[in-house]
């Protein structure tokens, strides 16, 4: 059946079987390739997009019902440069292998769009369900809280 | 030349020591970094499923392949008939595919490729293969009997490096045996011996990103591999190896390596990888894709091997160490070409970072029919550091001596002769523990706000030496672009503890040009020179030398032909700021984008030089593995040590059992911190996947030899609620002299501590040692509740 979707900004009329997966379908048919292949059922987080503005596991989600939907990933929220938080991120050296990357950025980006000033305790629950076997998460915490810090000035 | 710029770089780093942003930064934030499953291989991909073993032990009897190559759209399917050979790196006694016999669940039998990789699922369901089952072993001292049934009847025509000891007709595929004075007289000289026997479980690397590689043989018969490697040079070369009976040898085995997503050893040498490098050839002109689920991934590829450790150590009154000895029986699993060296590295430095004058270690590589064991950060040191460091706060304790005492007491200092009879290198290792037990405010009762709660401090130390053979070299070539920016080619990976950066940082400061000013490019070996592998926490000294190598052969370049055209002696001359400068003439400055590719015209309109290159190479050329097998003494198996302390302050639920961590500092000895943030970062990230071991993760195998927990739902990894309070990272610089800088590993050292640790706070907290890991909630509370019925 054909779907189209929205994916950063970018319209796509796309002919998708019922049982395709949106993860695969991003990265195979529409050429995203932020969106990372992880576990398959929802545990690690690396495979997660904002779905109309919010954070949802693209492994759990089939392509079908993303029809008619808006979908951000990474690429797309630094289209027209850093955001503040990304740019945090990457002075503070939050990231090491980088895998989790993006599902972690869109995680944080979730939570400063809805609370510019949360406590660390808030950026741990956003990003509780991002796993990251490198850092220990403290520097990406740190990044996080620092981004929103200078949000103020930068908005 | 170089000593020149030693003299000035001693006053004066500007790169090196500081955080640099790390240059793969950008990538990482933005999406942009590529790891292998993110290349694009056009519409002829083809993807393969993987027939495995549902037996841990049993004969193949047939396979019969008929009904899955029937199936429309299946490629092929191949099976061990079709590549009947062996690969391994330490030892090759591993398989392409099972042969006549499988020795895991999960081993794979055969493969079905085919376009669509659901198409190829399905037919691989219908691969028929028909078993005879076999007694399994899965407890390596049961393998260790003499009725046992071998796992390796042919464990005696395996190749294997010389410095294995394989005992063929037992399931002992090595033995290290190290021995110094004499331990008995050590022990009879000691006032008390304290006996105790500690079990570590398997774990699992869980790297986010699973393993996956990408096969092209091409119809010139070029072998091309995308591999998702900490290994691209050991990786052809073991290819290379295996498939010799393709006709294929090195010069036609390629292998790209672009970022990877994880690795903790997890994918050092070659593990599942074999068969993108097989399967390649059987559909000639066809890329096709091996990825691991998440299950294959803990069951495939290798996992921390599990130990049981006996200890006795000998001590006089006033807490010198006499005599220790330490009995490694390692599960080391049903295929060793990787782990045998992990137990060989752990039966060489097994007394810790201590000053033992008799000394008998016995570490035991024992085949079981679990997955293959193998490399996984710490390298044997996180396995026995666990048991040593539990044992050290008993003995301390039943002498009266503080425990941070006791260690500092008997704490290795350069000079001292090692188990093996060569000497310690200089380390900081008193100050380490110091600084620790200053963080950790050590000998400072604490009482939690919560009356349910108990607080405890837990102290150790650890040690680690790079375990790679004598001659593990490294080598970088380096270019200088037109703008005056620079190209770095290494074989090293970046792993995510920041090689790229660090190998800039040192570069940099030859050159005098900002790392963000220097690419240094993920390996090809086809262009990029040779690199060993990026494990044993070597990298940053080992290829870093290289580097600096590399970038001191460009300087005498460039000087060189200054001094051709301009004159100055090239004693006179340095450089800064992408410039050029004389120490005799304050008004020369020539800025390095002005003739590092186009030379410096002379006065006759004629241009001399030409583009920049540099190459350097470095190989640790006093080590040596010769030595008596029965002692090991005579060698120079390790290069050096990396030292360390770690301190804990916890609070455990007497209800409950949950443990939640205060604080938690390590002190490591960096020699010099190239970058100071990235060292952090791996003192954070090591202690918290070191923490999980003894908190929470588990290994769980039923009694089949299935693995009862191989997913993250039920093998739980850390997540962002799972930290410690407070992290306190503390770096000590005691110089290496041998490294660039001064600077030695640390990646794998943060993780070694975090067992100990906890164990010995818990018997702070509660008065209970317990002995296995990991220590969990529950095991805790069945603890307290063992402990009451006795006093009752």
């Amino acid at each position: 059946m054909d779907i189209s979707i929205s994916v950063n900004g970018e319209p796509w009329v796309l002919s998708v079987e019922p049982n395709d997966v949106l993860l695969d379908v991003l990265r195979s048919r529409v050429g995203v390739k932020s969106p990372k292949i992880g576990c398959e059922r929802g545990d690690c987080g690396t495979c997660t997009i904002l779905l109309d503005g919010r954070t949802v596991r693209s492994c759990l989600v089939l392509a079908v019902e993303a029809d008619r939907h808006e979908i951000t990933t990474v690429e797309g929220i630094g289209r027209d440069g850093l955001t503040a938080l990304q740019r945090s991120l990457w002075e503070l050296n939050a990231f090491q292998c980088g895998f989790c990357a993006p599902g972690i950025v869109l995680a944080a980006a979730e939570l400063l769009e809805e609370n510019p000033h949360p406590s660390r305790e808030e950026v741990q629950e956003a990003i509780g369900g991002n796993l990251c076997r490198c850092t220990g998460y403290e520097p990406i915490i740190e990044a996080v809280l620092a981004a929103a810090a200078s949000w103020k000035e930068d908005r | 030349m170089t000593h020149r710029f030693e003299e000035r770089a001693a006053q004066t780093l500007e790169f090196v020591g500081t955080p640099v942003t790390r240059i793969d930064g950008l990538d990482k934030v933005t999406g942009a970094a590529r790891y292998v499953d993110d290349l694009d291989f056009g519409p002829d991909l083809l993807h393969a499923e993987i027939v495995e073993s549902p037996f841990a032990h049993a004969r193949i009897v047939s396979i019969d392949t008929s009904k899955a190559e029937r199936v429309p759209g299946v490629s092929k399917v191949v099976t061990g008939r079709d590549f009947p050979f062996q690969f391994g790196l330490y030892m090759k006694d591993r398989y392409v595919f099972a042969q006549e016999r499988v020795r895991f669940v999960g081993e794979q039998v055969a493969a079905v490729i085919a376009r669509d990789p659901k198409v190829a699922k399905r037919a691989a369901r219908l691969v028929e293969v028909t078993y005879e089952e076999l007694p399994p072993v899965f407890d390596p001292v049961e393998a260790l009997a003499g009725d046992a049934l071998l796992v390796h009847p042919d464990l005696g025509e395996y190749a294997h490096v010389p410095w294995f000891f394989p005992h063929p007709g037992t399931n002992i595929a090595h033995w290290r045996k190290t021995r110094k004075g004499d331990v008995e007289a050590g022990f009879a000289e000691a006032d008390q011996v304290v006996a105790g026997t500690y079990t570590v479980p398997r774990y699992a690397h869980c790297a986010i990103e699973p393993h996956v590689i990408v096969g092209l043989f091409d119809h010139a018969n070029r072998l091309t591999l995308w591999s998702a490697s900490q290994s691209p040079y050991t990786q052809r070369h073991l290819f290379a190896e295996a498939l010799a009976p393709l006709g294929l040898s090195h010069q036609d085995v390629r292998v790209i390596t672009p970022y990877i997503g994880g690795g903790f050893g997890g994918k050092a040498g070659v593990s599942m990888e074999i068969l993108g490098a097989a399967l390649a050839t059987a559909v000639k002109g066809h890329p096709v894709k091996v990825r691991w689920t998440r299950e294959q991934e803990f069951y495939n590829t290798y996992q921390r091997q599990g130990v049981v450790a006996q200890i006795e150590m000998g001590v006089k009154r006033d807490g010198t160490i006499t005599a220790l000895r330490h009995i490694l029986n390692w599960d080391a699993g049903a295929y060793v070409e990787y782990g045998a060296n992990v137990v060989n590295a752990a039966g060489l430095s097994a007394t810790g970072p201590y000053r033992i004058p008799n000394v008998w270690i016995d570490s035991k590589c024992i085949y079981t029919n679990l997955p293959p064991g193998g490399p996984y950060r710490g390298f044997g040191y996180s396995e026995f550091t666990f048991g040593l460091e539990s044992h050290v706060d008993r003995v301390a304790g039943k002498l009266g001596i503080d425990p941070v005492e006791f260690r500092r007491r008997n704490a290795i200092v350069e000079g001292d002769i090692l188990a093996y009879g060569a000497e310690m290198n200089p380390s900081g290792l008193l100050e380490a523990i110091d600084r620790t037990a200053a963080a950790i405010d050590w000998g400072k009762p604490e009482v939690s706000a919560d009356s349910a709660k108990s607080v405890g401090k837990g102290f150790a130390v650890f040690w680690k030496a790079p375990a790679m053979p004598p001659n593990a070299s490294s080598a970088s070539f380096l270019k200088f672009n037109e703008d005056g920016s620079i190209n770095i080619t290494v074989s090293g990976m970046e792993l995510g503890q920041g090689y790229l950066t660090a190998m800039a940082q040192i570069a940099a400061e030859v050159l005098a040009v900002p790392p963000s000013r220097i690419r240094v490019e993920t390996p090809d070996t086809d262009r990029n020179p040779y690199e060993w592998q990026t494990v044993a926490s070597h990298v940053t000294w080992s290829c870093g030398n290289a580097v600096h190598a590399a970038a001191v052969e460009a300087r005498e370049r460039i000087f060189e032909v200054v001094h051709r055209v301009h004159g100055y002696e090239e004693e006179s001359l340095y450089l800064e700021d992408e410039a050029v400068r004389s120490s005799t003439d304050p008004d020369f400055r020539l800025p390095l984008r002005d003739f590092v590719i186009n030379g410096i015209e002379d006065t006759d309109g004629t241009f001399k030089g030409g583009p920049i290159v540099g190459s350097g190479k470095f190989m640790p050329e006093f080590a040596s593995t010769r030595a008596d097998p029965e002692t090991s003494q005579g060698g120079h198996p390790n290069v050096h040590y990396t030292v360390g302390a770690a301190g804990i302050v916890l609070e455990v639920d007497r209800e409950t059992g949950r443990v939640q961590v205060d604080k938690v500092a390590l002190a490591v000895d960096a020699g010099k911190a190239i970058n100071p943030s990235l060292i952090k970062g791996q003192i954070t990230g090591g202690l918290v996947q070191g923490l999980a071991t003894v908190l929470f993760e588990d290994m769980r195998f039923g009694e089949d030899g299935r693995l009862l927990n191989p997913n993250f739902t039920d093998y739980k990894i850390p997540t962002a609620h799972d930290i410690p309070l407070e992290i306190v990272p503390i770096i000590v610089e005691v110089a290496q002299p041998d490294g660039p800088f001064g600077a030695r590993g640390v990646g794998e050292h943060t993780m070694i501590p975090a067992a100990p640790i906890v164990a010995n706070a818990i018997e702070d907290a509660l008065g209970i040692r317990i002995t296995s890991m990991p220590i969990t909630a529950e095991k805790v509370v069945l603890s307290i509740e063992e402990m009451n019925e006795h006093v009752h």
